[in-house]
């Protein structure tokens, strides 16, 4: 970018190099001109030599006048040089008014050494790091792992607890609950005999993929076990935060509105199932189930949809076939691991006995 | 929504930034926020000055660069604008629509000093 005017902002990469700029001047005149910088580099040997240089820019103005400058720079070597450079306009048409030439003008050398910097990187790119560190973690070791997110009320940690009651004895189990204040629902998982970990978010509305990372550590996750992590009971953040999780299960209870698929489309739209819970309550109720699905599915067709009750157990049988499922494919990734782990100290054993 | 946590983000990486380059202050700071990305930039601009201060971009310009939301839209078989995540295809009204443009959300570049 130019310096001075501000133009030509995103075409500068740091490392320098040649960059294109266009002036606008008080007359209404525009000119660009190329430049072709070479001279970002440091010189450790202490000639004591000047070498000056001479180059030249071509500008062609709105009012189809051209003109050509050239400018002259001296470096010393053993230093390190801003490049500052000093242009002489002279135009080819007389009678111009030519604001640039005065002692303000563009290119005053030392007068603002700001310069652009690209990032280009995606705001959640952090925490998107963490997510897919998790992810390789899980996966190496065979974890399936889950992130409930919901609402708050819908019946997440009650659905949790007869999970883990169900399930615990086939597979060991660890639970994450994020709630902004309380360990209330880490003790009522720890009563199953499961360990919990409670991550309280203070002002934070959503679990991220630094605080996952911390509570995997703390609770070292068996090989081919089931993970849990219960977000904050929030429609809205969680979606946007990836844990490194194998799927996001969104739980929506027929006591809230068939349109919440709607409302809040996010959550939805990043989840591969959806848990239709308190379904035992359908007959005292106005909910239309059927219209809660066809709402989900508009926002996310590849939806899997389960009607649940905690309650009454109803439909807790394809919940946990699934999750068995997702554990089995988890265990599967594990084995390739372990088998690509095989091959490689194979590998490494037949190069020692070749020494 | 979050709005906080992502102007977080972007003071880090803005910060990270700065440091490797050995800058005193940065000036401006320019997002690229996509219609589509579920980000308000006026509160981010409130979360932005809030998690600015004191550090070295204290007082920065945030610039924020709307990119239109597009989506692939299934009927049609081609390229639409929307406005809404999950909205109805201007042509044929079908909300089969895969948004493909104006989801992200980034920090494009930083001036210093």
């Amino acid at each position: 970018m130019c310096t001075v005017c501000g133009c030509g902002a995103g075409e500068t990469k740091i490392e320098g190099g040649a960059h294109e700029h266009s002036h606008g001047h008080a007359d209404g005149t525009v000119h660009s001109h190329g430049h072709g910088h070479d001279h970002e580099h440091e010189h450790d040997h202490h000639h004591d030599h000047a070498h000056p240089h001479e180059h030249e820019h071509p500008h062609t103005h709105a009012d189809g006048t051209t003109h050509t400058h050239g400018h002259e720079h001296e470096h010393g070597h053993g230093e390190v040089h801003e490049h500052p450079h000093e242009h002489e306009h002279v135009h080819a048409v007389g009678g111009d008014l030519d604001y640039g030439s005065g002692p303000a003008r563009a290119h005053v050398p030392g007068l603002s050494q700001s310069r652009m910097v690209q990032i280009e990187q995606d705001i959640l790119s952090k925490n998107n790091a963490y997510a897919s560190a998790n992810r390789q973690y899980f996966d190496e070791r065979g974890i399936f792992a889950l992130n409930l997110v919901s609402s708050p009320g819908s019946g997440k940690t009650t659905l949790l607890c007869k999970t883990i009651e169900l399930l615990k004895n086939e597979v060991a189990i660890n639970v994450v609950e994020g709630d902004q204040q309380t360990a209330n629902d880490a003790e009522r998982i720890r009563a199953t005999g499961v360990p919990a970990l409670q991550i309280n978010t203070g002002k934070g509305c959503h679990l991220d993929g630094h605080m996952v990372g911390h509570a995997m550590q703390r609770l070292q996750p068996a090989d081919n076990s089931l993970f849990l992590i219960e977000n904050v009971g929030n429609l809205v953040c969680p979606a946007a935060f990836d844990l490194g999780e194998q799927h996001k299960v969104a739980i929506l209870s027929v006591t809230e509105g068939e349109d919440k698929p709607l409302k809040y489309p996010d959550m939805f739209a990043a989840s591969d199932v959806m848990l239709l819970n308190k379904c035992d309550l359908l007959p005292y109720l106005q909910f239309d189930a059927d219209l809660a699905e066809a709402n989900a599915r508009r926002v996310n067709p590849r939806l899997k949809i389960i009607r649940v009750s905690a309650t009454s157990g109803e439909g807790l049988g394809e919940w946990l076939d699934w999750i068995r499922n997702g554990l089995q494919a988890q265990a599967g990734k594990r084995e390739v691991t372990v088998d690509q782990l095989k091959a490689k100290i194979a590998e490494l054993e037949r190069q020692l006995a070749a020494r | 929504m979050h709005e906080m946590s992502l102007a977080e983000g972007i003071i880090q990486l803005v910060e990270d930034t700065a440091r490797r380059e050995q800058a005193q202050r940065v000036k401006l700071v320019v997002l690229e926020i996509g219609k589509l990305s579920s980000v308000a930039p006026d509160a981010l601009r409130f979360c932005f000055d809030v998690v600015s201060k004191n550090g070295v971009a204290d007082g920065a310009v945030l610039e924020i660069v709307d990119i239109p939301g597009s989506g692939w839209c299934l009927p049609c078989g081609q390229t639409v604008a929307i406005s809404e995540l999950y909205g109805a295809c201007p042509q044929c009204g079908s909300h089969q629509v895969q948004p493909t443009g104006g989801t992200d959300m980034r920090v494009k570049e930083i001036e210093i000093e």
